[in-house]
């Protein structure tokens, strides 16, 4: 006869020894985390020191207080006022301003033109397929501030002197860049864009009725034409409403160029050109391998569920192929904004220009040189923020 | 009631599937639109080329002859400024008497790069063979040893400048990506700051502001009296940079690994070092050559931004070669074609590379 008795219980597990010691794993992390961070401080500490020391050698003024002196020089392009004595302040502001200028336009243009070449690689149609290869293989494979280099050659060169300008009703193409009609901004302007944004706003509440519709009846109701007919109405009411301005400000030929009017430089031309050709055929590459990367089975699924093949783009492939295409459109963008930076070799007055010239002025290197990164940084930071958001409704909908 | 049998007419013979006719009606004249846009398109290709052949073959002059060439301006390419100013771009101001030491030496390290690339010399002995060229390279390049003559770094130039700054750059910023990579994969949380600071700063800035750092901060950093040579600083800068870039791709790779791989690796009592080096770190870097490759390829044009730093590689060689040449400085497109067309044929032929390795890992990846 055996009677059960219960085993003694374990004792409890000896305390963890938090103590650093060589023994350990966790002591050993501790170990080499506080020899890295000390390594790294020392080597910052050692290059303020050097940099100090070498300063004072030289005799080069140190400081940000150069940024209320005036800049002193004439820049060809600015979007806010600027006049000859303004500081080096409002110079980086304008050098800020025009970067993101050609960035947001690049952005734009770039993404038309990448995305439709990266669907021209799915083109039945041979030669469009065929041109649309040759296009990404050459432009991609090619220096981009070489490509900066030909089209500003193009813009400030091959084009015919302001005399023979190429003339198109009141548009102007010549070597002094291109100029064309901009309507003169009154209340109406403004009132108009007043209605667009509220049209647009309508347009989205629209949408999230017409899915509500949707999930509910199933009857799927046309979103696109209302939302584009609540833009473009509300636009032209709010034009009307502040009185319907017609006036435009044309531009006309003078002695030394072509005054008045809107007005693009041959350096934000080229600058343009090159940025937007060279991204775009990175863009193309970046949409053909997002839709390549949707299955076939989906092609078939929707095409069996009886949808169009508009509606099957649009409704399955597309969707899916946007979760592929967003990280590295992102990345693309910061490229195009980084490599903004190569005006400073055409004199498109962007931030690293502005930056080079006052470093050359004032010999603060330091100084002009942080500004820019830390310019740079924002702007990286602010674009990754806005596709982050944008993936993250793209992602899957996982329960 | 009786009912009769009746066969049903025959489909359609299909159309044909195969030859010229059917080829075109399908990938060119499938619908009435397509239609339209081939022959459109058809016709603006076939006037590019009459109108490109017409200038750059037909009215075009070959000889270094500035009176042709100013006869043909504006109708036919004056290839003859290549002929002429051709050896100033592809060698910048390199001595003219020692041009065989950088045809050599650069030969030599393609020839090596090339080597580098075959999966099959892929062992122990490739270290070796980079170590004694890169040593054959600057005594070529440098001189004052054996009898050369010494050539200062600063008059280092055009072609041999570009391939030397990619492939050293190259070089030195692996190491340290692969440390930057497994870095930001620590579970020590200091390490792992210290190496995502350095990657996000660096890739949030233009390789510009690295290269403006690199000409003028980088002097102010040394202890007093260091001096270093311009081309080291660029090369540093560089280095850093790509070194970045490619921390991120190789990060890639290791995330990409499965985790039973390194469970496998501790289960067999191996140390974290022996792990990553035989266990992790082959498997990782096999799949992302494809990627590394685009580094390279990225990194082979970024090399001709130097020339703002005054270093002047093929792009700088050429304006160092036109811009003060008041005679020969209206024919700068040509020259610009010419050094467009060494980029694209090195950096097409590197794509294809990658294209290659990586329909070859997909293959080993295969069961």
């Amino acid at each position: 006869m055996s009677h059960f008795s219960m085993i003694e219980a374990r004792p409890s597990p000896e305390k963890k020894n938090r103590s650093i010691s060589w023994r350990s794993r966790e002591g050993r992390s501790v170990i080499y985390q506080i020899v890295a961070i000390l390594a790294a401080l020392a080597l910052v500490a050692l290059l303020v020191r050097n940099t100090l020391a070498n300063m004072r050698l030289r005799g080069i003024q140190s400081g940000y207080d150069f940024l209320f002196q005036p800049f002193g020089f004439d820049i060809s392009e600015t979007v806010i006022d600027y006049a000859h004595n303004s500081s080096y302040f409002v110079a980086f502001a304008i050098g800020m301003l025009n970067t993101m200028k050609v960035a947001l336009i690049g952005i734009v243009l770039a993404t038309l033109l990448g995305v439709l070449i990266g669907v021209g690689r799915f083109s039945s149609n041979f030669l469009v397929q065929k041109i649309c290869y040759a296009f990404v293989e050459f432009f991609r494979n090619v220096p981009v501030y070489l490509q900066l280099l030909i089209w500003y050659l193009v813009f400030a060169e091959a084009l015919p002197d302001l005399e023979n300008a190429w003339t198109a009703g009141h548009f102007y193409l010549s070597k002094n860049g291109i100029s064309f009609p901009w309507p003169v901004w009154q209340l109406g302007q403004t009132l108009a864009l007043v209605g667009a944004v509220l049209g647009l706003a309508f347009g989205l509440y629209y949408r999230s009725l017409a899915r509500a519709h949707f999930d509910r009846t199933g009857q799927a109701r046309p979103v696109l034409w209302v939302a584009l007919a609540a833009v473009l109405g509300l636009a032209v009411l709010g034009w009307l409403a502040g009185g319907a301005p017609s006036e435009w400000d044309l531009p006309k030929v003078g002695d030394f160029q072509i005054e008045d009017g809107g007005a693009f430089s041959p350096e934000f031309m080229a600058l343009l050109f090159g940025l937007v050709f060279y991204t775009a055929a990175f863009i193309a590459e970046v949409v053909r391998s997002g839709i390549a990367s949707v299955t076939l089975g989906q092609h078939e699924a929707a095409a069996s569920l009886g949808l169009t093949k508009n509606q099957a783009m649009r409704l399955v492939v597309l969707p899916q192929a946007l979760r592929v295409i967003i990280p590295p459109l992102t990345s693309q963008y910061l490229n195009l904004t980084k490599n903004s930076s190569l005006a400073v070799a055409i004199g498109y007055p962007e931030l690293v220009s502005i930056a080079n010239t006052t470093l050359n002025q004032t010999g603060r290197a330091i100084e002009a040189l942080s500004i820019v990164m830390l310019v740079y940084l924002t702007l990286s930071l602010i674009t990754s923020a806005l596709m982050n958001w944008f993936n993250a409704s793209a992602a899957i909908q996982e329960r | 009631m009786t009912t009769v049998f009746k066969s049903s007419e025959a489909r359609p013979m299909p159309g044909r599937r195969a030859g010229l006719v059917a080829w075109l009606r399908t990938h060119l004249f499938s619908s009435m639109g397509n239609s339209l846009l081939s022959v459109l398109l058809l016709a603006v290709c076939l006037w590019l080329l009459y109108s490109s052949m017409d200038w750059a073959m037909v009215q075009s002059v070959w000889g270094a002859n500035l009176q042709a060439c100013n006869d043909v301006r504006g109708v036919g390419a004056c290839w003859g400024v290549i002929t002429e100013k051709g050896r100033l771009i592809v060698m910048g101001r390199y001595p003219e008497a020692e041009h065989w030491r950088p045809v050599i030496a650069t030969a030599l390290m393609l020839g090596v790069v090339v080597i580098s690339c075959m999966p099959r010399f892929w062992n122990k002995t490739l270290p070796l063979i980079w170590a004694v060229m890169l040593v054959v390279y600057f005594v070529l390049m440098k001189g004052g040893l054996f009898g050369l003559t010494e050539v200062d770094t600063d008059q280092w130039g055009g072609f041999p400048l570009t391939v030397m700054l990619t492939v050293i750059s190259m070089t030195m910023a692996f190491p340290l990506a692969i440390f930057v990579a497994l870095g930001r994969r620590s579970s020590m949380p200091a390490i792992k700051t210290l190496c995502t600071l350095y990657v996000e700063l660096i890739r949030g800035v233009p390789l510009i502001t690295v290269l403006f750092m690199a000409s003028f901060m980088l002097p102010l950093f040394m202890p007093e009296g260091v001096k270093i040579d311009v081309l080291v600083r660029v090369v540093v800068g560089i280095t850093l940079f790509s070194a970045a870039y490619m921390a991120e791709v190789i990060r890639g790779g290791l995330q990409a690994l499965p985790k039973g791989q390194t469970e496998a690796a501790a289960t067999l009592g191996l140390s974290y070092w022996q792990t990553q080096r035989m266990i992790v770190l082959p498997q990782a870097l096999a799949t992302v050559v494809p990627s590394i490759m685009n580094t390279f390829i990225g990194l082979f044009k970024d090399t001709s931004l130097v020339t703002i730093v005054s270093l002047y590689e093929l792009t700088g060689a050429l304006g160092l070669a036109l811009n003060s040449d008041a005679d020969w400085r209206p024919f700068k497109i040509e020259a610009y074609l010419f050094i467009t067309f060494i980029y694209f044929a090195f950096c097409f032929a590197m794509s294809r590379y990658s294209l290659w390795i990586e329909e070859r890992t997909a293959v080993s990846k295969v069961r």
